[in-house]
């Protein structure tokens, strides 16, 4: 059975990998799990210098889903290359960087620093986190924007480059076409939906930061659409996300046209998630004469 | 020894209109946890509720753990239907702990409402470490006073408020701390632990300031991982935000930003 997959210059062992914010920087979950196990590690997101992030509270659960707006606090690239790396070289599964910046210069700035770094395999560009503010927004809602930031990102960069796409659009496929035009070796969708909570006692939103992004089994067909609508447009290869929780729903995103997928809000609910998804897609491919995993891409009939 | 294991649920006994105290008996068995910190609860359903509830270690029985909580939303009411034999996944012991006080120094415990929940354990090992603690305890009547006799037991004396005077004093906890003199002396070697509303740890932090004291108050914030993952659950402090579920829940009072 194979269930290796290509991203980019990257050979991952198997699809199931993790997605960024939900996994710290992997140290939290080694207790665990095997992380030698997954077919990458994605970090939480790094800029140039460390983010405070937002004022709590900073999440809330709503049916089927949570909401949260973290702000992308972080410890900065450098503490990451100094304090985190370290730790994620000692196994053998490639470690994606998610990154973003608050200028086109920032991002490639970013990219340049990290792409010197020992034991960095890939970088994964966010481009669409809903906490930010509108005028960020741009980078991943403007087509043009969009073009000249990873454009920049790609210059800067010769590893694996992922860019992460929103769903807070109109046209998704065409943001993954601009970023395949730009130089990305591969898309990674859904980041979360943008939406907002309010407590009717108070009449008070119940995030500090009012709006938050939607992640969880709520956001799950938004995301398996969305998926399939890219597929038919690029031909780089996609990591689906959004609601993962079971390898029903993985199976689903492959099947919708996903190459790999990554396992977020699972996490929280339970820390082996990872592992149990990757065990169940094996399962289904034995019980369905599957020897190829590449040959569930897009087998949606 | 994993800090993520199922248990099965022996007792969810209902102590008065809004608390219910639980007991759990791991299948497998876990780390020992220390007094302040918690563990994260999950039921078995369709994501409803979604993610695991934070809730402090109450007491460790002979095989087991107890909570103590109180009905608040949706996962509580739904953990109140639990039943005996009933399974949960519990992620825990998870965070920091209350930080036990020199010998020569007396403790003072403040817990208002459900914050009993988390100090109780703590009352318990300082009489077991022959340093009982003067605890004060605030709640809205005498009905949501919980585990007042075997408080009485733990402490070297037991101060009790209510809103209503049903019980102990008419007002708030943090009234008849102000108001109790130690004597200037005795301060030096005072230990506050406070777990409770997030005014009353304010008002708590402010008296201790005021006179001293070093203080210790352990604080909530919403949860997702409770690891230290996700970055949801952060408190302001002076240097910057920290986790409540890693370098919490206790934090020095001199640390939070109110
Ligand atoms: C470290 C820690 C230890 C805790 N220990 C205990 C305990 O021993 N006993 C106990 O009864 N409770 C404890 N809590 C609070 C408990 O976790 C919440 O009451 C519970 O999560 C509410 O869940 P729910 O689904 O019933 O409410 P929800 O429907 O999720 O929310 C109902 C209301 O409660 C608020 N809320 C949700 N989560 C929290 C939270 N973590 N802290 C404060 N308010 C919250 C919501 O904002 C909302 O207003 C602790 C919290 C933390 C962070
Ligand atoms: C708490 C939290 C933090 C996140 N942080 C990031 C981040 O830093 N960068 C990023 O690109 N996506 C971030 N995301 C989005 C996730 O990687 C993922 O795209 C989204 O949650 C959908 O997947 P899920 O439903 O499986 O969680 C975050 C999500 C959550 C819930
Ligand atoms: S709950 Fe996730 S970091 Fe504390």
């Amino acid at each position: 059975m194979n269930l290796s997959v290509q991203i980019g210059k990257l050979k991952l062992k198997n699809p199931v990998m993790t997605a960024s914010g939900t996994f710290g920087y992997a140290e939290e979950y080694s207790e665990f799990i095997d992380l030698n196990r997954l077919g990458a590690v994605v970090v939480k997101g790094l800029s140039l210098t460390p983010k405070e992030g937002n004022p709590p509270p900073r999440i809330i659960e709503t049916p089927a889903g949570m909401l949260n707006a973290i702000g992308l606090q972080n410890i900065g690239i450098e503490s990451f290359i100094q304090e985190k790396l370290p730790f994620l070289k000692r196994f053998h599964t490639p470690v994606i960087v998610n990154f973003f910046g608050d200028s086109i210069d920032e991002y490639a700035e970013a990219a340049k620093s990290l792409s010197a770094a020992e034991g960095v395999h890939g970088l994964e560009m966010n481009i669409s986190c809903p906490n930010k503010q509108a005028g960020w927004r741009i980078f991943g809602t403007d087509p043009k924007v969009t073009f000249e930031v990873v454009s920049a990102v790609r210059k800067s960069t010769n590893l694996t480059l992922i860019v992460k796409l929103s769903p807070n659009v109109t046209d998704i496929a065409l943001m993954a076409r601009v970023a395949q035009d730009a130089g990305a070796d591969a898309v990674s969708l859904i980041n979360t939906l943008t939406g907002l909570a309010i407590d009717i006692k108070t009449r008070r939103p119940k995030l500090a930061n009012v709006t938050g992004g939607l992640s969880g089994p709520a956001v799950k067909p938004v995301a398996v659409r969305m998926v399939w609508e890219v597929y038919r447009s690029v031909k780089i290869p996609i990591i689906g996300m959004g609601g993962i929780m079971s390898s029903d729903d993985a199976l689903e995103f492959l099947l919708a046209g996903a190459a790999a997928v990554a396992v977020g809000t699972a996490n929280f609910i339970n820390p082996r998630a990872t592992i149990d998804i990757l065990s169940g897609i094996e399962a289904y491919m034995r019980d369905n004469r599957v020897t190829d995993v590449k040959d569930l891409t897009g087998g949606m009939i | 020894m994993s800090r993520y294991f199922k248990a099965e649920i022996t007792e969810n006994k209902k102590l008065n209109n809004d608390c219910n105290l639980l007991t759990f008996v791991p299948f497998r068995k876990p780390a020992e946890p220390k007094p302040g910190q918690f563990f994260m609860i999950g039921m078995e359903g369709d994501y409803d509720p979604l993610l695991k509830r934070p809730f402090s270690l109450f007491r460790r029985t002979q095989r087991g753990f107890q909570i103590l909580y109180r009905i608040r939303g949706r996962g509580t009411s739904l953990m109140r239907n639990l039943g005996r034999g009933s399974v949960i996944h519990v992620l825990g012991p998870l965070g920091n702990s209350y930080p036990m006080p020199p010998e020569d120094h007396a403790p003072v415990i403040v817990a208002g409402g459900i914050g009993i929940a988390s100090v109780f354990s703590l009352a318990e090992r300082l009489a077991a470490a022959r340093n009982k603690a003067h605890i004060y305890y605030g709640a809205r009547g005498a009905s949501d006073l919980l585990m007042v006799g075997a408080l009485k037991k733990a402490a070297k004396r037991l101060s009790l408020t209510t809103d209503d005077g049903s019980c102990g004093e008419r007002g708030c906890i943090t009234d008849m701390l102000s108001v109790f003199s130690w004597g200037a002396s005795s301060e030096r070697n005072t230990v506050i632990y406070a777990c409770g509303p997030r005014k009353m740890l304010e008002t708590v932090a402010g008296i201790a300031a005021g006179r001293g004291i070093e203080a210790y108050v352990s604080m909530e914030e919403n949860m997702a991982c409770g690891i230290g993952a996700c970055l949801g659950c952060v408190v302001k402090t002076v240097s910057g935000h920290k986790r409540v579920c890693k370098e919490g829940p206790v934090f020095n009072a001199k640390e939070i930003v109110w």
